[in-house]
């Protein structure tokens, strides 16, 4: 069975969100589409979503691929999924909060002690730490697909650094220059407040002793650093400085960085840099990017990390098997997003049944990332099966494993026309003192290889524009129908 | 603003102006190797251009001869030489991109671009032509990256740290030309006579792109006592000595007072400022040429290190 299209379902004409969509392309000559993605290609180089050099094999400044087709969502889809992403999110932060404090989850036997205490993402260093407003999750990338269009289901949780939002931005930027007319047809919701509503998210969490305007900073590894575009992308956009850990020293438990007008104390560090590189006191000696000091200064209560140390614990793949009771847990409530159903291959029944099936199951790592280490049984040959059977059955508790999801398909300008392919989104979701903010769309990536289910950007993935648009009047009609039955009733 | 960024800022507009200046001197000396004229004391043009960098004896540890072929590779294009035009602009770029959010994106996109354009041209056996295409781009890059600054830069910290890097490497080059050739310009010695010192006179002139303006200022022949008052004492000169200090301790003194504070990098400008204003060409020539030349560089480069200490540490 084909996979379920974004435009066109499954066969039975075009969706009412992409009527816009649809009557754009039917109406575009595919050689001015193809000049048009040429042109948004140069806009990237030059507007600087990175600064890529032409024709050089210096991986370090390549450009991740637009394409010129936008995501389109409806309203009512939204709210629905925004909903399910503030449970999730309020979940995870309840959860972290608990491992690092009393272990109630553990203690009720709802998740495995050794899974959350010799987790590598464990840090016994904030167990007992009260973090401003019990907040860990500031900002969250929420990966999530769809095989119909009733429901979204969350793929994975990215709770440590997420990137991808410079692209939401640039994205959306370059789709408003290069098609205005279409911009003049759709009333879009804006995405271009996220640096306003990131930077109140990170002051509502500054530590209780800072002052009414916080000093924030963002923090990177440096311009050797893949998302070194996005870090400075994001600073200019926040108005704060962009940091390196040699800008940063701590005096007395508090941080300061060097200006020219001298020491300037700092509040809130968004820091896009791992928790082994943070501090050298602490965690890896050989670190030369981190802070000496800095978490005696985040113990003391002097400075807000964003996100948490330690939030790895809470987005390991072999805890997402548990986010379903942990919502229920901590909130009382049906978790709104559904997990794919996940086989843990610790558990000797999963195991077998993985090992059974593996041609048709998608095995992932749980330390991995980034769509590295993983096999797509129904894509690999029988070596490379047997190869990665030899692998899971040497370490059966560092996997698991999915079905093959059909993950939704959408029209994507590929060689000389427009041809259906596999997407996922990432919205980000960011937590403040007061309240969860989502600005309405997110990352669309797009696995721009034919039948390719992997959309990273590591593997040939893209990305699209994703548009959240008013409902279609359709659905007034669907209301009418409904008022009408009513009072016949 | 963060010390480090002040620093980039800094060594950016140094690199930038350093680049720039290693393009005039090895047009200078294309121009020479052009004509019949043989330079004193055995040195060939070649050798000359070198020597205005400062870095003789680099370069004869990786070179024993100064032909076209050695000295275009070394100041160009050598990794083995710190400040060759390849290096400065290599240098110059990851400064920019360590500093994205300092820079408007004018000026980003023409350090970017010229780097790019640039970075493929290599070749040690460049014709003359495309040796004189590849310095053309590099001056370009300079006066684009200079007139974007000028343009679209806010007047605050960051303009004034990048401005005062551009000021003392500028400064630093005339005074090193000058003083590579004191002994032509001074007035006691005897002359060698003839077209010799013409050339000399001209090649000075050429390296800072002053030959052109000199005729401007003093409707008259080269003669070298004006080359000298015009590199160092002329304030309408925008390569003279003192014109570079006014725009020192101009751009030292905004600093000062955006952030209310003097310190020894504003009293040490002044100082070096007042003494080039109450120098007169007699005066000059008393002390001596070539000792008040080396003097300035130790000052001038004292300063620089003075101003690291107190903004940029």
């Amino acid at each position: 069975m084909p996979a379920f299209d974004e435009m066109n379902g499954f066969g039975q004409g075009v969706r009412p969100a992409y009527r816009t969509i649809q009557a754009w392309l039917d109406s575009s000559d595919p050689e001015n589409l193809k000049r048009l993605q040429k042109e948004a290609e140069f806009l990237f180089r030059r507007i600087g979503i990175t600064f890529a050099v032409y024709g050089d094999a210096e991986a370090e400044e390549r450009i991740i691929p637009f394409d010129i087709v936008p995501r389109v969502l409806t309203g009512s889809e939204w709210t629905a999924l925004s909903k399910g992403l503030t449970q999730r999110v309020t979940a995870l932060n309840r959860f972290l909060a608990d491992v690092y404090g009393a272990g109630e989850i553990i203690r009720a036997g709802v998740v495995p002690a050794d899974l959350v205490y010799q987790n590598p993402a464990f840090r016994p260093e904030m167990v007992g730490l009260k973090l401003p407003h019990d907040v860990y999750v500031q900002i969250a990338g929420i990966d999530v697909i769809r095989t119909d269009d009733k429901d979204f289901y969350v793929l994975e949780d990215n709770a440590r650094t997420p990137s991808g939002v410079s692209y939401m931005l640039e994205n959306r930027d370059v789709q408003m220059r290069l098609f205005p007319d279409l911009f003049a047809e759709t009333r879009i919701q804006p995405v271009d407040n996220y640096p306003d509503e990131l930077l109140a998210s990170l002051r509502s969490v500054a530590p209780i002793s800072a002052p009414a305007e916080p000093t924030v900073v963002l923090m990177t590894p440096g311009p050797l650093n893949s998302a070194y575009y996005e870090h400075s992308f994001l600073a200019d956009k926040l108005g704060v400085e962009l940091v390196e850990g040699r800008d940063l020293f701590v005096l007395d438990e508090v941080v300061y960085m060097r200006t020219t007008r001298g020491p300037k104390r700092v509040d809130v560090i968004y820091r896009r840099i791992d928790d082994d590189f943070l501090d050298p006191m602490v965690f890896r000696p050989d670190s030369v990017l981190g802070i000496p000091g800095l978490i005696s200064a985040y113990r003391a209560g002097n400075v807000t990390l964003a996100n948490a140390v330690g939030t790895g614990v809470a987005d390991d793949k072999a805890i997402y098997t548990y986010m379903p009771e942990i919502v229920r847990f901590y909130l009382g409530e049906e978790p709104i997003l559904k997990n794919v159903p996940t086989w843990r291959c610790r558990e000797p029944d999963s195991l077998r049944y993985v090992l059974d099936h593996l041609p048709e199951l998608v095995v992932k790592e749980v330390q991995g990332s980034g769509g590295y280490g993983m096999l797509v049984g129904p894509k690999s040959t029988r070596e490379q099966i047997e190869a990665f059977r030899a692998k899971l059955m040497a370490d059966p508790d560092g996997f698991i494993a999915q079905p093959t999801l059909a993950l939704s398909t959408s029209p994507t300008f590929v060689g000389d026309g427009i041809a259906p392919r596999h997407i996922d989104l990432r919205p980000f979701v960011l937590t403040g003192a007061d309240k969860v903010r989502i600005v309405p769309g997110g990352l669309t990536r797009v696995a721009l290889k034919e039948g390719s289910l992997v959309v990273n950007s590591s593997q040939g993935g893209g990305t699209k524009d994703t548009w959240i648009i008013e409902d279609p009047a359709d659905h007034a009609s669907s209301g009418m129908s409904q008022s009408q039955s009513q009072a016949e009733g | 603003m963060l010390s480090r960024h002040a620093d980039s800022l800094y060594w950016l507009a140094r690199y930038v102006e350093r680049a720039e200046n290693t393009a005039r001197l090895l047009e200078a000396a294309t121009r020479l190797s052009a004509t019949p004229i043989l330079a004193e004391g055995g040195r060939n043009e070649w050798e000359m251009a070198v020597d205005g960098t400062g870095t003789l004896d680099l370069f004869h540890q990786q070179h024993a001869e100064a032909t076209q072929r050695t000295v275009v590779d070394y100041l160009a294009f050598s990794h083995a030489n710190p400040s060759s035009i390849r290096c400065c602009l290599d240098i110059a770029r990851a400064n920019a991109r360590s500093v994205r959010t300092a820079l408007t994106m004018d000026m980003w996109e023409t350090i970017n671009s010229g780097w790019m354009e640039t970075r493929g041209v290599n070749s040690p056996n460049l014709t003359r032509q495309e040796l004189s295409d590849f310095l053309s781009r590099v001056k370009e890059l300079s006066l684009r990256f200079d007139g974007s600054a000028y343009r679209t830069m806010l007047r605050n910290d960051a303009y004034y740290f990048l401005r005062l890097g551009t000021f003392i490497e500028r400064a630093d080059f005339t005074a090193r030309v000058l003083a590579l050739k004191a002994d032509v310009l001074d007035p006691n010695r005897p002359s060698i006579g003839g077209s010799s010192d013409y050339f000399q006179w001209s090649w000075i002139l050429r390296s800072v792109s002053a030959l052109t303006s000199y005729h401007w200022v003093y409707r008259d022949n080269l003669k070298p006592n004006l080359v000298a008052e015009f590199l160092i004492l002329k304030a309408e000169m925008p390569r003279s000595l003192v014109s570079c200090y006014e725009n020192v301790t101009l751009n030292l003194d905004s600093l000062s007072r955006d952030y209310g504070r003097q310190g020894a990098s504003q009293r040490k400008a002044r100082m070096l400022l007042s003494q080039l204003q109450d120098t007169t060409l007699p005066g000059l020539f008393a002390i001596g040429l070539k000792e008040f030349l080396e003097r300035f560089i130790l000052d001038n480069a004292n300063l620089g290190n003075t101003i690291a200490e107190q903004y940029l540490g």
